[in-house]
């Protein structure tokens, strides 16, 4: 008999890489602070969107908890674990702009499963599933380069999802994007979060950060100003700071 | 100006009448070519790429090296292959001097530092794009210099032309280790430079129209392979 049968250890039942920890994470270049001691710690559920102006240091912050770059001080940890390619490939991380390979855009969805080791005879039927979900059946077999900024951004992310990350993040992904194509950029992360996978991610469009947010974090100038429930954070921003950001006044 | 009037009647006259000589002799030439061309791309392909992708001390002074030897002079690199096939050198036991086998071997050598010096630049520049992507992703090292030259392979065309040019046309370093032998080593520039040396300038001329018109036909046939020249500038 195993002396553990419990759900949790079983072999089919992966552990989770969250929570997300980030202990006094610092990233220096030169005499430059470009984040500064940040504290934060990231569970499942809510979808958590960083909001702040230009250079607060929201896409470093999410390269950093992505592992694409090491603090200069400071720890990030993955469910108490150091980073490393393996709880990398646990997550997904979708660019401000889409990093599309100069391929047909089902060849993009199939290069990912392949490196994520999904079997061949599996592999048609999921990208045909996460063609189907982003929209872009009909142009399965079009060179994913000629999209349009719309289209490719949801390829974009449905590459990201088809991999099935426990968590996504992405930096910014409507700012090149008109609203309507934005729309259904945000009904792709809606529907992912539904799935089960953790969103987080940058913007600053505030009428987005309303429409998606679960909680807000928000940055100015490499530092973590205040983490609020989204509604309570609308309603009543508890810094001098965020105060301004939501009112639309300059922040510097 | 009679030359030129006349050299081309007689290069059309030469491909019209498919001179058996001539029809040899251009074969040898697009066999020793392409076939250095295919070496040059099997070396220079992955070795340009892991110039882009890897980073170790020294690799600046390779680059500068490699960029350098684009241009190294076709009868220095054919005397350095002379001397290590010859009877008393290093590989003089494999006797492949004055074959067509020398042939390719000096012109690999001349081609695939321009394969492999593209190849870095065109790879690097796709490597800057891709980097972060291919990391998210968790793809390995190795694995990502294959997606790299994969997804580049418009772009790397157009270097394995450039190095077929490069081959096709030169004509110091065949003659030395080939030694322009009828029927064995003859090849087109060799037989323009020996019909020039014995003054039948017409005949070398027409050679030359014939020569350059392969190499117009060969780029043309590249090129029209599906997108090639749509694709490259992605």
């Amino acid at each position: 008999m195993p002396f553990d049968a419990s759900p949790r250890t079983r072999l089919t039942d992966r552990p989770s890489v969250l929570p997300l920890r980030l202990d006094a994470v610092a990233l220096e270049a030169g005499r430059h602070t470009l984040i500064d001691s940040l504290n934060l710690e990231l569970d499942r559920g809510p979808r958590t969107i960083i909001i702040g102006p230009n250079g607060a240091g929201k896409s470093l912050t999410l390269r950093l908890m992505h592992g694409l770059i090491k603090p200069t001080r400071g720890a990030v940890t993955w469910a108490g674990a150091a980073p490393g390619r393996r709880r990398r490939m646990r997550q997904a991380m979708v660019f401000q702009q889409p990093v599309l390979l100069r391929r047909s855009v089902a060849a993009n969805v199939r290069y990912v499963l392949r490196v994520h080791g999904v079997a061949r005879a599996e592999r048609a039927a999921r990208v045909a599933d996460a063609l189907e979900r982003a929209g872009l059946a009909h142009l399965a077999r079009r060179s994913a380069r000629v999209l349009s900024g719309g289209e490719q951004q949801r390829l974009a992310i449905a590459r990201a999802h088809a991999i099935q990350p426990e968590v996504l993040f992405l930096d910014e992904p409507t700012s090149n994007l008109d609203p309507a194509a934005a729309l259904a950029v945000e009904r792709m992360i809606d529907e992912i979060h539904a799935a089960g996978t953790k969103i987080v991610m940058t913007t600053h469009d505030m009428g987005q950060a309303r429409r998606l947010a679960d909680e807000i974090v928000f940055m100015h100038r490499g530092r973590l100003i205040e983490r609020t429930p989204a509604a309570a954070f609308f309603a009543d921003p508890q810094t001098q700071a965020a105060r301004d950001f939501v009112a639309g006044q300059l922040l510097v | 100006m009679d030359n030129f009037g006349a050299a081309f009647e007689t290069a059309f006259a030469l491909i019209l009448q498919l001179d058996s000589e001539l029809v040899e002799i251009v074969a040898l030439s697009l066999q020793v070519s392409l076939l250095a061309v295919a070496c040059s791309a099997l070396i220079g392909l992955p070795a340009g790429a892991v110039l882009a992708v890897v980073r170790f001390p020294g690799r600046q002074g390779v680059i500068v090296l490699l960029n350098a030897l684009m241009g190294l002079p076709p009868v220095v690199a054919g005397l350095v292959i002379y001397l290590l096939l010859s009877r008393a050198g290093p590989l003089g036991e494999y006797g492949l001097l004055f074959t067509p086998t020398a042939m390719v071997i000096a012109q690999t050598v001349l081609v695939t530092p321009i394969v492999a010096a593209l190849t870095r630049q065109t790879i690097e520049d796709l490597h800057s794009e891709y980097d972060e992507q291919l990391r998210s992703l968790g793809v390995r090292r190795t694995q990502s210099i294959w997606t790299l030259l994969w997804d580049g392979r418009y772009s790397l065309f157009t270097g394995l032309l450039a190095g077929f040019g490069r081959a096709i046309a030169e004509v110091g370093a065949v003659i030395i280790v080939g030694g322009n032998i009828n029927h064995v080593t003859r090849v087109m520039t060799t037989t323009i430079a020996l019909e020039t040396s014995k003054g039948n300038l017409e005949l070398a001329l027409a050679l030359g129209i014939i020569l350059i018109s392969l190499a117009i036909l060969v780029n043309a046939a590249v090129m029209s392979l599906r997108g090639v020249t749509a694709r490259a500038n992605w």
